[in-house]
Order: C-alpha cells, then structure tokens, then sequence
C-alpha cells in the first residue's frame, strides 16, 4: 500500500503536466469539433469529412507516406546490412553521414529539396519541383535514416549461426536471406517501417515546404485551415481523424511486432571482410550516400551564392530583418531557438526521467501492477498526437482562464517539451528496465539506501542514456515546427519559423538568407546530433 | 575424401589453427579431440568455408578454397543445433530439400524423423523441444539431402551426461545406417570414442596425432595426449621401468592398470581407499612409485596402512610417444 502511494505520488507531476499540456488542449480541440456552439453536433464533423478536399488530403498523406516507406526500407535495407554487419574503411563516418538527415530541421530538408529540384537548382531539369515525387523524395530522404539506425541495430545483433546453418545445407546467400535473415530481422523492419509511416504521415514541414496549397497532407491541411481558412471546425474535425488513425496504428504496429517465437539469439557479430558477393550491397549504400548528400550539398553552395558569385552575403544578412519579411532579424531568431530549446530540454528531461523510473520499477501487487499499466498507457498518449494538433490545441484552449499562457514565454518551450517526451522515455526506459533488480537488492543488502543505491545501481547505467536523450531533445526543439508554428509570435518567432517565413516571401535576398539560416540551423543540430553519436546509446528512432 | 594440407586460420593475425594436415575416407568418422579455444571449431568452420584459411581444403583431390559454404554440400551441424526458430520441426528438416525443390520431400522428412527417433514431431516449434530432440532434429536437417560430408560441432556437448552418452551411441547408428562421412570436433574422449572410427588429437591449433581409435589409444604421442585421452597418470623414468618390467620414456596408466594383487610385483602401502559401485578405488603408495591409483573388487577392501601387492594390467596401460602414428609436430 505505501508503495503503490508512493509511486502515485511519484507519478503525480507527470500526471498533471500532461493533464494540463495535453489532456486539456487536446480535449479542447476535440470538444470544438463536436460541440462546435455548445451543443452536440457531430454534424459539422461529417460535413467536414464529407467534402471532397477532405477525401483527396486523407488519401495523398496515405499512399506518399507508404510509398515513402516503400522506398525508406528499399533503400535503407542495403545499407543497414553494410554499415552493422561489414568490415569497411570508413564506416563509422558514413554511418554517422546518413543519420545526420534524420536529425535535420524538416523546414531545412523542405528547403535543400526546394534548392535541389527547383527550376534553378541541379536537377531543375527533371521538372519535379511542387510534384508529388519531390514530397515523396523529401520524406524518404528524412527517414532512411531510421530504417538504418534500428534494422542495422537488430541485424548487428542477430546471431549469424542460423544463416551458416543454411548456408551449409545449401542455400544461397539469396536463400538464406530470404528463408533465415529477413524472417529474423522482420520485427525490426515492421517496427521501423511503421515508425517510418507514421513520420511521414505526420511530416508537416517537409510537406509544407514542397507541397505547398496543391497537395496537402492531413497535417499541413490542418495548419491551412487553422491559419488561413481560420476554419476551426475543419481542422478539429481533421484532428480527430488524425488522432484516432495514428492510435490505430500504434496499436497495429505493436502487434505486428510481435512474433511466434521472440527467443532470437542475440549474439553480436564481429564485421566481416567485403565479398564479392557483396559488392550489390555496397554500390547500393553508395548511391544512398549521394541521394542523400545532394539535397544537403546544393542547400550549402546556395547559401554561398549572391546573383552569379559566390560570397558570403547571404550570412552577412543574417543580422537584418530580410526584405520585409520579419520582425527580428534571424540572429535574434536564432538566440530565441537555443533559449527554447533549453528550456525545453529540461523540462522533457525532468519529466522523462521521472516518467521512466515510474514505469520501470518492478510491481509488487497486482494493485501497484494495474496502477503502473495505466500510468505507461497514460504517458504514451503524445505519441499518438502530432506536433500540429498538440499546436492547435495549445492555442484554442490555453488562452484563457484556468491556464492563461498566451503571452507567456513557456508556451513554445512547452509544446517542445511534449513533442520531445516520447523520444526522452524511449531512450531511457530501455536501458532503466535493462538493469536487473537484483543488482539493486544486492546493493540495498549491502546496507546502501534508495538514494545510495540509485548513485551506485542505476545512475552509472543511465548517465550516458540521459545525456543523449538531452540531446534528442535539444535537436528536435530547434528543429520543430508542426507545434511552434502555431504558438511562436512574430517577435519571438523561432529559426524554422523564420526560414519558413523567408521562403514565402518575395525576394531573392529572402531566399538566400532562408538557405543560409537552415545551413546554421542544420549545423547547429548536427554538431548536438553527432556529440550524441559519440554517446553510443543504441535505441534512436525506435519507438 | 576429405584431404586437408597445411591449414592455417587466423583472427587479426593470431593463428587459430596451424599447418594441419588430414585425411578422411570416405565412410569413415574422424573425431578431433581437443580442449577448449584448441582451434577445432575453427578448423571445422573452415573446411564448411565460413573461415577464410590458408593451406589447401580438399575434396576428391579438387581444392575448394573458392567454393563458397552452400556449394560445398557439406552439412554443419552446431553445438546447440540452431534449429530455425519460425519453422516447424518438418519444415526444419526438409529445408534443404525445398531448396533443392526434390521431390517427396514429405515423405524423405518422415523417413528422417523416424531415423532420429522422432515421429510425430512434425509439427512441433522448435521452442518446444528439448535439447536432446533439438539435436536430433538438427542432424535429421543435416542428413537430409546425404551431404557428401557431415560437419559436427560438438553435437552433443550441451546435454546433461546420460543423455550425452545415450545419443553418442545413437549418433554412431544412424552415421553407420547412413553411411556418411563425417567429421566431428569434441572435448569429450568418451564421445570421440563411442561416434568415430578415426582420431585426431589438437592442441594450442596444431594436430598432434592422428590415426585409428585404438593406434592413438594404445600409444599417445606425448604427456598430455594421454593425459586428454584420459589417462589417470604417466609414469616417467625408473617409474616407467618398473611398471612396464622394461625400459621406456613414459607409460600412462588408467586408474585401473594397477589392481591388487598377491602375486604382483609391486609393494606398497594403502594410503586412501574409497567404494564405487563396481569396485574399490585406492591411492597406493609404492616404493619407486610415489602415490598412484589402483583398483580392488569389491569383495576385498583393505585396510588404510595395509601392506599390499599389486599386479599390472598391460591392457590398461601406453607406452608414450613410441610408435610413430601420425604426425608428431
């Protein structure tokens, strides 16, 4: 009983946390498309859903978030197989290379596509700029990375005797792929391809800045109505839908991942010398290495470029306000995102941790055992909801009594906080649940107390752990966009949002500033990105 | 026939197996006996092809170092089986028949089950079984499609002891049945033993000795081939003399060679005697040997400070490093 008290009270912070910043914001949005005056009327709702544009935005966010999956797992397959399994010059920089576009801005990515595909840019000829297949190839490009990180994970450790099993009954390395390998490792690809599908089904910059009005995914839908429509119906309507679809789909995932028999050997491999055999795999990795250096190579020489010559005016004007597009000049702005993302990096940590430690502790009754199951239910609601609902709730309920944040300078910081928590937990609660319990009973019988036995068990183990996630969390802070969108005002706009603003504006000293702020946005969170890497925490973007 | 001349493998330069050379005709069984990290499992990795190795890797005088694993046809069989974890025991075992697309592959898995012993198995899950029948199921998977050569990995060494020693005998049935060729690595004497015909013997990655069972048996090249091949101890010098009734460099005597005896040559004096269930062992102190083992029946358990005689079993005993049988490095 005392514990099941204790570990209520424990869980209490997070509980109102996500009471207000969630529950409440999230509530509010679904009451304003359900109650729309007061009284029930899931009329409007319909009616909304009804409308052709509705039925064309729902169906393009479905098949470009599978295509782009498609070709997220097409492409990452080869290059996990390479960088975890052979022994190759250099891997460790091209692994370190292909995560660095997971962890760019989505704005940015938006924008070096833009760069890349549009009429001026290298591949100008192709035609494919504001087409469907440079969204695709935007969304592809952002999630190769976590089809790499996470396969590549699994395939390191899986057992490689199964596979010299089947090679000596004589199967072929294309047999034992097929019949050993890929049944082995499709808990991993399930669970990274559904990540994968749910990324890009809830990607808003990449598909804001490619897509602009013409093809709209649910979630840029939902800022267009909200911001330009100013049709709040619609967009709670659509929120709903969102909401209820991704749940849907982490619940589908979960059991997808589930398999027959999940006793797999893990035994880690040491890298192997390159075959000939291999050499399929490795142009394949290859070709990805320059898919995905070309968008971010084309953003930096941009950037380098004022008319015909190359100069570095473009970051010189990152001291002015551009050609009328902003209130503060993008330095300013740039101040305001590392503020941001400070604070919210402290306060997702603080709230990670503590949701971690309540949901890895090991449950003594069926009573503290039913309690905790509900709190991890609880905690993993923000998984479920995108950045842009989160956004729009936020703004539709927390301007007025009980909460009043509008002006408040914590909103934005906040909003990033949530937005970062599941990708805090999940970095910490692996590694926390990792730790035997008896290594914390064997200390406590040596006579050491909680406290000494947190300092002497758990924090050694977790250190490293927390340290990445703080850095997860500082990344996607600066990075994010869907949320701060909504929330950040003119005056303290952050440098997504600046960019954003620069490239909808007329003007080319506007462009080149918007590419010369995200080659610092980008650098700022790869160097974040890359201290993390050296950390070699395992678990990043699996979810 | 399996020909293998000057073998070498090595991890980051650290020689794993050194310059091994050997032989195996067809239809035999040869069992390498070594202790642990001796480099025998790398040896057989190599001759499946999973270990690049120096040296040549022969069959039927063609050289297979660019043949891949797969097209080697020979089977590996590993430790702890790794059965296919997502198939079923049939599906298991007519894997390499699916590959092969043979047809009545159904019927050849059931003659297999039934060869190992296990009908009405078919459908089980690997994770089901226990690890007698997962071993059983692996080597029904390794005979199916009659590799021309059988790679065993310590087969049996992840049983508890009376299973081991009731499926080494089982093992020799079904490879005599099957007639195949096989090549097994172990620790375990009493295995090698029981499976093969011929024996090589490896240390610290060399082949020390090779030869028939009873060749290696009754003369080990050196001290601790005898004393691996489980011989209790070796007698060297005037202590070899005295046993043997001749001279020689070393014997190695089971503890069974000595057994009491009044009309044995050698005195001694009974230090330590202790009842087993088929006879009486005892610690005797002899004069020019020091304290060695012996045997009683059981009928006769003498007292502790009892002078004694003791006769010697030339069965139980080898002269060491005598015969030339194979090479010595």
């Amino acid at each position: 009983m005392r514990r099941t008290l204790a570990l209520l009270g424990l869980a209490l912070g997070p509980v109102l946390v996500l009471g207000v910043f969630f529950v409440l914001p999230v509530g509010g949005m679904v009451a304003r498309g359900f109650w729309p005056d007061g009284g029930f009327d899931p009329g409007g709702v319909v009616e909304v859903l009804t409308r052709p544009r509705t039925g064309r935005v729902v169906w393009f966010t479905v098949w470009s978030s599978a295509v782009a999956t498609l070709v997220s797992v097409a492409l990452g397959l080869p290059a996990a197989y390479v960088l975890h399994r052979l022994d190759l010059p250099l891997r460790r920089a091209v692994r370190a290379a292909l995560l660095v576009p997971f962890v760019l801005p989505t704005v940015v990515v938006g924008v070096a596509f833009r760069q890349l595909l549009g009429e001026s840019g290298p591949l100008g000829g192709l035609g494919l700029d504001g087409t469907p297949v440079a969204i695709v190839a935007g969304l592809a490009f952002f999630n190769v990375a976590v089809v790499i990180r996470s396969v590549g994970a699994a395939w390191e450790g899986l057992d490689p005797r199964p596979a010299e099993a089947a090679a000596a009954l004589g199967a072929s390395p294309l047999q034992v792929l097929r019949t050993v390998t890929l049944p082995a490792l499709r808990p991993a690809i399930v669970s990274a391809a559904s990540v994968v599908f749910l990324f890009c089904a809830t990607s808003f910059g990449v598909v804001l800045t490619l897509g602009g009005l013409r093809y709209a995914s649910v979630e840029t839908e939902i800022y267009l109505l909200t911001t330009n429509l100013l049709d709040l119906q619609a967009a709670a309507a659509l929120s709903v839908v969102q909401l209820v679809a991704i749940t849907v789909l982490l619940a589908l995932a979960a059991r997808l991942r589930a398999v027959p028999d999940p006793t797999v050997a893990r035994r880690t491999a040491r890298p192997r010398a390159v075959r000939r055999s291999d050499w399929p795999q490795v142009l394949a990795t290859v070709l990805l290495l320059a898919l995905v250096a070309a968008p971010v190579l084309t953003l930096v020489l941009g950037s380098l470029r004022v008319g015909d010559a190359w100069s570095l005016g473009n970051y010189r004007a990152l001291r002015s306000t551009g050609e009328g597009a902003l209130l503060v000049p993008v330095t300013e702005a740039l101040v305001t995102s590392l503020r941001t993302a400070v604070d919210a990096t402290w306060m997702s940590l603080l709230l990670g941790l503590v949701v971690a430690v309540v949901v890895t502790r090991r449950s003594r009754t069926p009573a503290e055992r039913r309690v905790r199951s509900v709190l991890d239910g609880f905690f993993m609601l923000p998984l479920g909801v995108s950045a842009v609902t989160l956004g729009f709730g936020f703004l539709i309920t927390l301007d007025r009594p009980p909460v009043d944040l509008r002006d408040s300078a914590l909103l934005v910081p906040v909003a990033q906080a949530l937005v970062a928590l599941p990708l805090v937990v999940r970095t910490i609660v692996p590694v926390l649940g990792g730790i035997d319990d008896r290594q914390r009973q064997a200390a406590a019988s040596l006579g050491a107390g909680p406290l000494r036995t947190l300092a002497t068990v758990d924090l050694p183990a977790v250190w490293r752990p927390l340290l990445a996630a703080a850095g997860f969390a500082f990344a996607a802070s600066l990075g994010e966009f869907g949320a701060t969108a909504f929330l950040a005002r003119d005056e303290r706009a952050t440098v997504p949002v600046v960019i954003f603003r620069l490239i909808g504006s007329p003007g080319a000293m506007n462009y080149g500033m918007a590419l010369a702020a995200s080659v610092v946005l980008a650098a700022t969170t790869a160097v974040v990105m890359l201290a993390v890497e050296r950390l070699r925490v395992p678990s990043l973007g699996v979810l | 026939m399996l020909s293998l001349t000057d073998v070498s493998v090595s991890y980051d330069g650290v020689p794993a197996v050194r310059d091994v050379g050997l032989d195996l005709p067809d239809g035999q069984v040869l069992a390498v006996l070594g202790p642990s990290g001796c480099g025998k499992s790398t040896l057989l990795r190599a001759v499946a092809g999973l270990e690049p190795a120096t040296g040549s890797i022969a069959w039927d005088g063609a050289d297979l170092s660019r043949t891949p694993t797969h097209k080697r046809d020979f089977a590996l069989m590993f430790q702890d089986g790794q059965l296919f974890g997502h198939l079923t025991v049939a599906r298991n075992v007519g894997y390499a028949l699916r590959l092969r697309r043979t047809p009545d592959a159904a019927a050849r898995v059931e003659e297999l089950l039934a060869l190992v012993g296990l009908e009405g198995y078919a459908d089980r899950l690997p994770g089901t079984l226990s690890g007698g029948e997962r071993q059983r199921v692996a080597l029904a998977r390794s005979l199916a499609v009659q590799p021309r050569l059988l790679l065993l990995d310590e087969p049996l060494s992840a049983l508890d002891a009376g299973l081991r020693e009731r499926l080494a005998v089982d093992l020799r049935r079904i490879l005599r049945e099957a007639g195949t060729t096989a090549l097994m690595v172990t620790h375990d004497h009493e295995e090698a033993f029981t499976v093969a015909d011929r024996l090589a013997v490896m240390r610290a990655g060399r082949v020390v000795q090779q030869g028939a069972i009873d060749e290696v048996w009754r003369a080990p090249v050196d001290r601790d081939t005898a004393l691996f091949l489980g011989y209790a101890r070796v007698l060297e010098g005037d202590a070899a003399e005295l046993v043997l009734g001749r001279a020689a460099p070393a014997v190695a005597v089971r503890r069974s060679a000595l057994v009491l005896d009044d009309a044995g040559r050698l005195h001694g004096t009974v230090v330590g005697a202790r009842a087993t269930p088929t006879q009486v062992r005892l610690v005797v102190d002899v004069a020019g040997l020091g304290e060695v083992d012996a045997v009683a029946p059981l009928d006769r358990r003498p007292a502790l400070g009892a002078d004694v005689r003791l006769g010697v079993d030339g069965s139980r005993l080898a002269v060491v490093g005598a015969a030339p049988t194979g090479q010595a490095v």
